[in-house]
């Protein structure tokens, strides 16, 4: 029992000063922190959502709507590949339904330069080998594109990777702090922004797909089947809001229109002649030749401007635009133009995202927790602490020593990993000082008792010691298994907890049983008790 | 120097002569738990059924007006709403479902938000909006379903750490007393009617692993006992068990009892049902350790044989850490 070797002393002793070291700029404060030097690790615990206020959200793509616009982007290409072919393919019946796109060789001895042309497509980008989609000739001319589970996996991955980009630079164009983006699952992402003054404007923004398109309004349609969502062949109807001459749609040509995903630049600004919000774009080279093209095609006639589905303006072609940049009108405030060049300067989302999760805490409420929480955590400590003094006395300090070391080490762990304390964190912390005491009262219920039966000091400490080790350690474990389960299951907060309760469970048998060990033997040996108070 | 004994030397309280009224009590309480859970139903929050929650704090103003925000936000048309008081007197949470189209238009649960916030701001310029959550159908189903995994798992890890720890029947000792301890928690929520939600699930789990706690301690004690007396009646093994982990039972709930009464008086509103739930854990925790753990060891017909064969002879009963051989 006695021989407790110095270099066990010194090893504990370093331990647990690197502990407590580790805690201090997280306890220090903002103010502290500027005096502590900057040769010492100055990692500090993060604080939850909850505690600083802010938002969750989690968002959800929809993996069958990557489906639909594969199969449509698709279908442009093979248009594009037959058209590019010489001689030319004739293609016709093109369908997009049950998931496969299919269509008709119209001269059967083209079949095969045909498959030779989308051949290229339909083969995997990953070095597999696997195929994206499976091609298949039904009756001599019919071809069949179905794609494979493997490309679309593929493609939903790419989104998801495309879309959290996107996402990133959205928020950091917001000018927010600090935002946490982490893609959960196949087809999640969670953004976390502590500190927002107005969520709204997140969601907003977060929700906005930007898909940018400019297409020839088709003039000719009768107004009537307009109306009534009918559009003529080779059109097709989109909505119009804001339309001027009251129709709920609009007519606009299926094919010759550009995408807007090829900007370099947008901005909001105001439109000199009526002062209203617009939004400027530039795009890039390419993009602005084929802008050039449509509109020297096309000056007189109108075009619309098709963002995520809807029309937001169709103004008159007055004359070519070639410098590459044009003017998005439409029914904008500064604000929300502001908003819309945000989403289009990072790129349009290539998939629709869902707010399937919010949470959202006001800062006022995250502070109140804050100093609720610790002056609970204060009334707690301090009871238990005065408790187990008048309770076990000498060795009463020892536990609480080794309590109060234990808090320490908690949080210079939590530091060092950057983890997140939550609201039930603290919860964890001050059922960390209740329990972790326990480790003392048995060790010290069993010294008690020893000595009850007789046994001399020291023998009752090392037989204490010894037999309430493995209730401990039994007891423990099956605490450490409940904690797993909480970290694997639970969400956010919760997370927090079971973190606390975990780093707490570990470092209070560590304190609770080997430092107090280490002290009562350094007494035992200067003191040589014949008598315990115990 | 006198210190503090909560508990005098040497007890020997017949706690297992109790046993079989205990047992009928203990199943009575969790038909009754069970009973209310059917009857009352669980006061779910969003994290579980979806939905939607507005936490406010009317600033200058004593008592949130409650009736008037039901009618108010009634007239709304997104359906009635839940509004409970949350923490003082001046702060509420107000729940709703989400619209019914919000799954197939996200921005409609943020209109029912931006709605409702304005006109509790046009009544009461005061108001101060302190959180939102909204959950959708899909994610709360998932919650729900990984929290009921979480518990269940929990249970079934634990009994069988337990299991290769000691002996199976202290497995399903522990299997009992924690079916019994989770039972009574769910009736305590299903009578009172507070929030179960996320935190709710954090502290069932806590409670599973601090009842554990103590019904190892009786365990280990049984473990050492049932090795030590090779000739003792199991029922009187048992008592002594639990009569010699007495003062520290009393000890360790004691202060686990003033950390949680800190918790629920001073701590965080957002907790307080968690705060409660854990305080109650541990009176449930400690009564099923004695009253659902060991009796069931007795059914099970543990005995000395359990972990020291019969063959082994008694010298080996009669080891150096036998009482006898002190003093």
């Amino acid at each position: 029992m006695l021989d407790f070797p110095r270099w066990k002393v010194i090893s504990i002793s370093l331990l647990l000063a690197f502990g407590v070291m580790m805690s201090l700029p997280s306890l220090l404060g903002a103010n502290g922190q500027k005096y502590w030097p900057s040769f010492l690790p100055n990692e500090t615990i993060n604080l939850g959502l909850d505690l600083q206020g802010g938002s969750h959200i989690l968002l959800e793509a929809d993996p069958a709507d990557v489906a639909t616009t594969r199969l449509e982007t698709m279908e442009e290409s093979v248009r594009a590949e037959m058209r590019r072919a010489s001689p030319r393919i004739g293609i016709g019946d093109i369908s997009r339904k049950n998931g496969v796109l299919s269509f008709m060789v119209r001269d059967s001895t083209q079949v095969d330069a045909a498959r030779e042309a989308i051949l290229p497509l339909t083969s995997g980008a990953g070095l597999t080998g696997q195929r994206d989609w499976d091609i298949e000739v039904r009756d001599d001319t019919r071809f069949v594109l179905t794609p494979t589970a493997a490309g679309l996996e593929n493609a939903v991955e790419n989104a998801m990777e495309t879309a959290t980009d996107v996402i990133r630079r959205r928020i950091d164009e917001m000018g927010t702090r600090e935002p946490t983006i982490i893609r959960q699952g196949d087809n999640r992402i969670v953004v976390q922004v502590p500190g927002l003054d107005d969520p709204e404007a997140l969601k907003a923004l977060l929700g906005q797909t930007a898909k940018l398109e400019f297409k020839l309004v088709d003039f000719e349609a009768d107004p009537n089947a307009v109306a009534a969502g009918r559009a003529p062949v080779g059109s097709q109807i989109f909505p119009y809001p804001d339309n001027p001459t009251g129709l709920p749609n609009i007519a606009v040509k299926r094919l010759g229109g550009i995408s807007g995903d090829k900007l370099t630049d947008a901005g909001q600004g105001f439109d000199q002649q009526t002062n209203a919000a617009v939004v400027n774009i530039t795009f890039d080279s390419e993009g602005g030749s084929k802008f050039a093209r449509l509109t020297q095609n096309n000056v007189g006639r109108p075009f619309a401007i098709i963002l995520d589905g809807q029309v937001l303006s169709a103004p008159n072609i007055n004359e070519p635009i070639l410098g590459g940049s044009a003017q998005i009108s439409g029914n904008f405030t500064a604000e929300s133009a502001n908003q819309l060049a945000i989403a289009l300067r990072s790129g349009a989302l290539p998939v629709e995202l869902k707010i399937v999760e919010e949470r959202t805490v006001g800062p006022d409420l995250g502070k109140d927790s804050i100093d609720k929480g610790m002056i609970a955590a204060i009334i707690a400590t301090v009871a238990v602490l005065t408790f187990m003094v008048v309770t076990y006395g000498r060795f009463g300090m020892y536990a609480n020593v080794a309590l109060a070391l234990n808090l320490f080490i908690i949080v210079g762990v939590m530091a060092m990993f950057n983890a997140t304390l939550t609201l039930p964190g603290i919860a964890g912390f001050v059922l960390t000082v209740g329990s972790a005491v326990d480790a003392n009262v048995l060790i010290n219920e069993r010294i008690r008792e020893e000595r009850r039966r007789g046994r001399r000091v020291i023998q009752a400490i090392e037989v204490g010691y010894k037999e309430a080790s493995r209730a401990i350690l039994d007891a423990n474990v099956t605490n450490v298994i409940a904690g797993v389960l909480l970290f694997m299951f639970g969400s956010g907060p919760v997370k927090g907890f079971a973190v606390v309760l975990m780093i707490g469970i570990v470092s209070s048998v560590f304190t609770a049983v080997v430092v107090t060990r280490m002290l009562v033997v350094l007494w035992v040996r200067r003191a040589r008790p014949q008598e315990l108070v115990i | 120097m006198r210190l503090l004994k909560l508990v005098p030397d040497d007890t020997n309280i017949g706690f297992l002569k109790w046993r079989n009224i205990a047992m009928a009590f203990s199943i009575l309480t969790i038909i009754a738990s069970i009973g209310l859970v059917a009857a009352k139903g669980l006061n779910f929050g969003v994290d579980f059924i979806g939905g939607q929650m507005i936490q406010a704090t009317f600033t200058e103003t004593e008592t949130a007006p409650i009736p008037e925000l039901r009618d108010r936000i009634g007239a709304l048309g997104y359906g009635d709403a839940t509004i409970q008081r949350f923490g003082d007197d001046n702060e509420v949470s107000i729940r709703m479902r989400l619209p019914a189209d919000a799954e197939s238009r996200p921005e409609a649960a943020n209109e029912m938000t931006a709605k409702i916030v304005s006109t509790l701001k046009a009544d009461h310029p005061d108001v101060r909006i302190d959180g939102v959550e909204s959950v959708s159908g899909k994610v709360s189903s998932e919650l729900f379903e990984t929290g009921a995994y979480s518990l269940l798992f929990a249970m079934i890890a634990i009994s069988i750490y337990i299991w290769i720890r000691f002996e199976w029947q202290f497995g399903i000792g522990a299997l009992f007393a924690l079916f019994h301890d989770v039972a009574l928690t769910f009736g305590l929520f299903a009578l009172t009617q507070m929030e179960f939600n996320l935190n709710t699930v954090a502290a069932l789990l806590t409670i599973i692993g601090y009842s554990l706690n103590d019904t190892i301690v009786v365990f280990d004690r049984v473990r050492e006992n049932l090795k030590k007396y090779r000739k003792m009646d199991i029922i009187a093994l048992l008592d002594l068990s639990v009569n010699e982990t007495l003062a520290r039972t009393v000890m360790t709930s004691l202060t686990m009892l003033i950390a949680l009464g800190g918790l629920i008086i001073w701590g965080p509103d957002v907790i307080f049902g968690f705060s409660v739930a854990m305080f109650f854990g541990v009176f449930v925790g400690t009564y099923s350790s004695v009253y659902m753990a060991a009796p069931i060891l007795i059914w099970l017909k543990v005995g000395t044989d359990t972990f020291v064969p019969a063959e082994s002879g008694n010298d080996k009963a009669e080891r150096m850490d036998g009482p006898e051989q002190i003093g």
